[in-house]
């Protein structure tokens, strides 16, 4: 196992921040934390890295554990927090030099873990940090994150506030590395990139509701959605929101994803019901059934 | 150490490529050190003084020329009526009203004895007593004159007999206050600028975040705080050294010790200084924090330095708070070396009580930073 947390629980003054979490991460496997702004993702993060100390259960990574051990995880672990936090007045290349060193390594040495991303961001190598475009400066933050070849890679967050084609790219890098038979630890609001991880997490409030790999989360889904769309969205959210059993109604994209009480459930009837409501162009289709629907439904 | 010196290094270039910073820490001491020594003086000149002269006599118009005569007195108006004079100071016009009664030609020729009334603005009640002190002394010499002239007229055979004070002043002969100020000058600029800059310094890396990133690095406590501090501590004798410079070329202070105790001393000074930086810094979140607090020490610190209130002129209790003001003795080893010339010998209480000091308080300072949150 390369993460293991055991009933971990963090609280600030009367907010429970991570509530009794435990989850195992095996070795090379790329698993995500997706869950809401203020899920507790980011404290669980701050606990697994050492910068916070617990207040109940354990947690250790490549078997060291996070209070007694702090000093092996720091040097085999690389921590790319959420905020870009690299030193915005120095240069790309003196960032590097400088976590490099801070390591005890060099660029040189492991140039061939970072070259894929490197060569991206090498043109401007001389360029401060501070004026690199959101993609570039993820792109260095996550070089220096693996300048010293960490076995276990904690990414909190790493495509908040990034392009959707850098988003891509950054998840295309992430499956590369897992490739080095790095572990890697992932936290996103997004839903959509939950999907690309092999487990998930799936955490609220500091709890985890469920973890399992996306495709299983999507599998065990028991319930039946519906794609549903008419000319009036708005008018549609409410008064879907009124049928009789109605078991969730929300905006999804460009349809509205609907959810019946009953397994009999006859979109025939619920069709009629819209034209009574003077709907026009309606339109009801069985949904393909997204992580988000199982999210919001927890 | 080769992290050390790679903090270090990384220090300097952050340090030499902001040039708002640079500017702050280079030409504002420069020019805080010309203008407060050339305007901090504790001589009180151009006091406006305005004379009622009820009198109109040679005597009276005799003592009215020799506060004329003086440098430190600039004659506004003469009036005839002490209402008008009283208007004049309640406007501010005037600070000084001296009132020569009816019959002060008179009573001084036949009886020897008559009285000059002076009245002095003392809102500021030091100015007042320095004014108090200038008027008494041209009285003085104006009575003796009168005394002299008026003993030949007479014909009196008895010599009176005359005690005369000769001051002589060491250290300082021309009491030129420049002398004296600069060195403590000096002093505050070099507390200021360490003080500031080493408490913002780590808080600020706490801000941007950088300081988490470093947090999960294998680096070791002490080879981050040294590598953060040293830089400061270079700065701190720099900035010393060109405030040296030019108080030698601009002020022409006397600088008689060995300038060498002046670096030792410092050098152990600033560590204690930047240990005070680190130990704000550890308790901020933020650089304004850090700021405020660090404002909040430096003017208590430079009120009860001695450095422009004498400590022996506090209350005893302000006297003994004084001990844990560690300008106060910067201030006094600066002026014992370079006024009085004194050697290691004369600066070894203060120079023991520093070293405690930076001891002390740099461990407090270091037990206080924690790698985790």
């Amino acid at each position: 196992m390369s993460i293991k947390v055991q009933n971990i629980s963090k609280s600030y003054k009367n907010l429970k921040a991570v509530d009794s979490v435990s989850f195992e991460v095996k070795k090379g496997e790329l698993f995500g934390l997706i869950g809401p702004d203020g899920a507790g993702k980011t404290t669980l993060f701050r606990i697994l890295t050492t910068l916070l100390i617990a207040d109940e259960g354990s947690a250790a990574i490549m078997g060291f554990d996070v209070v007694r051990d702090y000093k092996s995880i720091r040097s085999a672990v690389g921590y790319m927090p959420g905020k870009f936090s690299l030193y915005q007045d120095l240069t790309v290349e003196e960032n590097l030099t400088f976590f490099a060193t801070l390591f005890g390594t060099t660029i040189a040495e492991n140039y061939e873990l970072i070259k894929d991303i490197y060569i991206q961001i090498e043109p401007f190598k001389n360029r401060r940090a501070g004026a690199l475009s959101g993609g570039m400066k993820q792109k260095l933050a996550l070089c220096c994150a693996l300048i010293h070849a960490p076995k276990v890679l904690f990414l909190d967050e790493p495509t908040t506030g990034v392009d959707p084609i850098s988003r891509k790219e950054f998840w295309e890098m992430l499956k590369r590395l897992q490739q080095q038979d790095i572990t890697i630890l992932v936290s996103t609001p997004y839903m959509d990139e939950a999907s690309l991880c092999d487990r998930i997490a799936l955490i609220q409030h500091g709890v985890v509701l469920k973890i399992d790999s996306p495709e299983n989360i999507i599998k065990n889904y028991d319930k039946t959605i519906y794609d549903v769309a008419t000319k009036n969205t708005h008018s549609l959210i409410h008064d879907l929101k009124n049928y009789p059993s109605q078991y969730s109604v929300y905006a999804f994209g460009e349809f509205v994803h609907y959810t019946d009480q009953e397994n009999n459930f006859d979109r025939k009837e619920l069709e009629k019901y819209l034209k009574d409501k003077n709907h026009t162009d309606i339109k009801i289709k069985q949904a393909q059934i997204a992580i988000e629907d199982v999210f919001m439904d927890l | 150490m080769k992290t050390i010196l790679f903090i270090v290094q990384k220090e300097f270039k952050q340090i030499f490529r902001d040039k708002n910073m640079l500017k702050l820490i280079f030409i504002l001491p420069i020019l805080q050190l010309l203008i407060l020594s050339n305007a901090a003086t504790f001589d009180v000149k151009n006091i406006n003084i305005t004379f009622v002269d009820n009198d109109q006599s040679s005597d009276s118009k005799n003592l009215i020329e020799s506060f004329r005569a003086s440098s430190y007195f600039k004659s506004t108006a003469s009036f005839f009526s002490e209402k008008e004079a009283v208007e004049e100071m309640q406007k501010g016009n005037t600070d000084i009203i001296v009132n020569i009664p009816v019959h002060f030609n008179r009573d001084l020729q036949k009886q020897q004895k008559t009285s000059v009334s002076v009245t002095i603005n003392a809102i500021d009640a030091a100015t007042a007593g320095i004014e108090n002190v200038y008027v008494t002394q041209i009285i003085t010499t104006f009575n003796s004159k009168i005394q002299t002239e008026s003993t030949y007229l007479s014909d009196l055979t008895e010599v009176q007999e005359s005690l005369l004070v000769i001051p002589s002043f060491w250290y300082n002969k021309t009491l030129n206050y420049k002398t004296f100020m600069v060195p403590g000058i000096l002093v505050l600029l070099v507390t200021m600028l360490t003080l500031f800059l080493s408490s913002m310094n780590i808080v600020k890396e706490k801000e941007l975040g950088t300081l988490e990133q470093i947090n999960v690095t294998p680096i070791k406590k002490h080879q981050f705080i040294i590598g953060k501090l040293f830089p400061f501590w270079i700065l701190g004798l720099v900035i010393l050294t060109v405030g040296l410079i030019i108080a030698k070329v601009v002020f022409n202070v006397p600088m008689l010790g060995n300038m060498l105790l002046v670096y030792l001393f410092t050098g152990v000074y600033l560590l204690l200084v930047l240990g005070i930086g680190l130990f704000i810094s550890n308790h901020t979140d933020t650089q304004q924090q850090a700021m405020f607090i660090a404002w909040f020490f430096m003017v208590i610190f430079i009120l009860m330095s001695g450095l422009f209130t004498p400590i022996e002129s506090m209350p005893k209790w302000a006297q003994n708070s004084t001990l844990i003001n560690p300008i106060r003795y910067f201030v006094e080893v600066m002026r014992m070396v370079m006024l009085k010339g004194s050697g290691f010998s004369d600066i070894i209480p203060q120079f023991v009580i520093i070293s405690v000091y930076a001891i002390l308080m740099n461990g407090l300072a270091v037990c206080s930073y924690k790698k985790t949150t």
